[in-house]
């Protein structure tokens, strides 16, 4: 690691990528409107593909914003369209028990942040250099070595979960 | 400040902060599943900065690509669950879905 106390490039762009996670995850959690939460979403899945980008994993950043931002999302808009009365005031949604849920939240955040920051973690020396390779071609290769019975599984449970999906989803036939 | 793990681990711990309350707080289902999103999105970043700073870049990256498949599936069947919830009692607040509690 360089002595040198300058921000780089790469500094600048970790803190605008983790501001926007946090502030649009701020928006998602306590946005009155469910369809602001919805595309506020958006933004932070955004924000945290590039924050797979800075710590050198642009296969997954790519992953995650083709199956979170053009599936997932995509699949919670179709369930705020079709749950919510678009014309009525219906949309707005409201909150259960805030005391509680503020506290536990504050504790378990109170605890996790102290326990990341006291711990003296494992950490490689040169690892916060940015490495210019694509970790396609190993992902791919370690798909298909060591991790092929996780992956089989996996398409496995990709194929029941399509199957359930639409089981579930289907309207009762009337008798 | 240089970024370091800790400062990754910080954002995901408030990231999961928020998932945790959307999940606990809100009454819309599809609220609560958007917060299932947020934690399993501070959890990958947990993953792939473990991997990253501590010099063992697939596996950790192998563990997040598994999370996004099930992220995937459970988006499909719960939001399956949650329309048929609103065609049973025409609502998706989960304080009103209490049917087996009476």
């Amino acid at each position: 690691m360089t002595p040198d106390t300058t921000l780089q490039l790469t500094d600048y762009l970790f803190y605008f990528f983790a501001l926007l996670a946090i502030l649009s995850g701020g928006v998602v959690v306590f946005s009155r409107n469910i369809v602001h939460s919805a595309f506020s979403l958006m933004f932070t899945l955004f924000a945290v593909a590039g924050l797979y980008v800075l710590l050198n994993a642009d296969f997954l950043a790519v992953t995650q914003i083709l199956v979170y931002v053009g599936g997932i999302l995509v699949l919670i808009l179709f369930g705020v369209m079709l749950t919510n009365k678009i014309v009525d005031v219906q949309i707005k949604t409201g909150n259960i028990h805030i005391l509680p849920a503020s506290i536990i939240t504050a504790i378990i955040a109170g605890t996790l942040c102290g326990v990341f920051t006291l711990t003296d973690w494992f950490v490689v020396p040169d690892a916060g250099a940015p490495v210019a390779k694509s970790t396609a071609s190993h992902i791919g290769e370690a798909l298909i070595t060591n991790y092929v019975l996780p992956f089989e599984v996996a398409s496995v449970v990709l194929l029941v979960a399509m199957i359930g999906a639409a089981m579930i989803a289907r309207r009762e036939k009337k008798k | 400040m240089h970024v370091t793990l800790t400062h990754y681990l910080i954002a995901s711990a408030i990231l999961f902060s928020f998932g945790l309350f959307a999940v606990m707080a809100r009454r819309n289902a599809i609220m609560v599943l958007m917060g299932i999103e947020l934690i399993l999105n501070s959890a990958n970043i947990n993953f792939i900065a473990f991997a990253h700073y501590g010099g063992m870049h697939l596996d950790g990256q192998m563990a997040a690509i598994f999370v996004i498949i099930l992220a995937a599936c459970e988006a499909a069947v719960a939001l399956a669950i949650v329309l048929n919830i609103y065609q049973q009692f025409n609502t998706v607040n989960v304080d009103e879905v209490d049917t087996l509690k009476d």
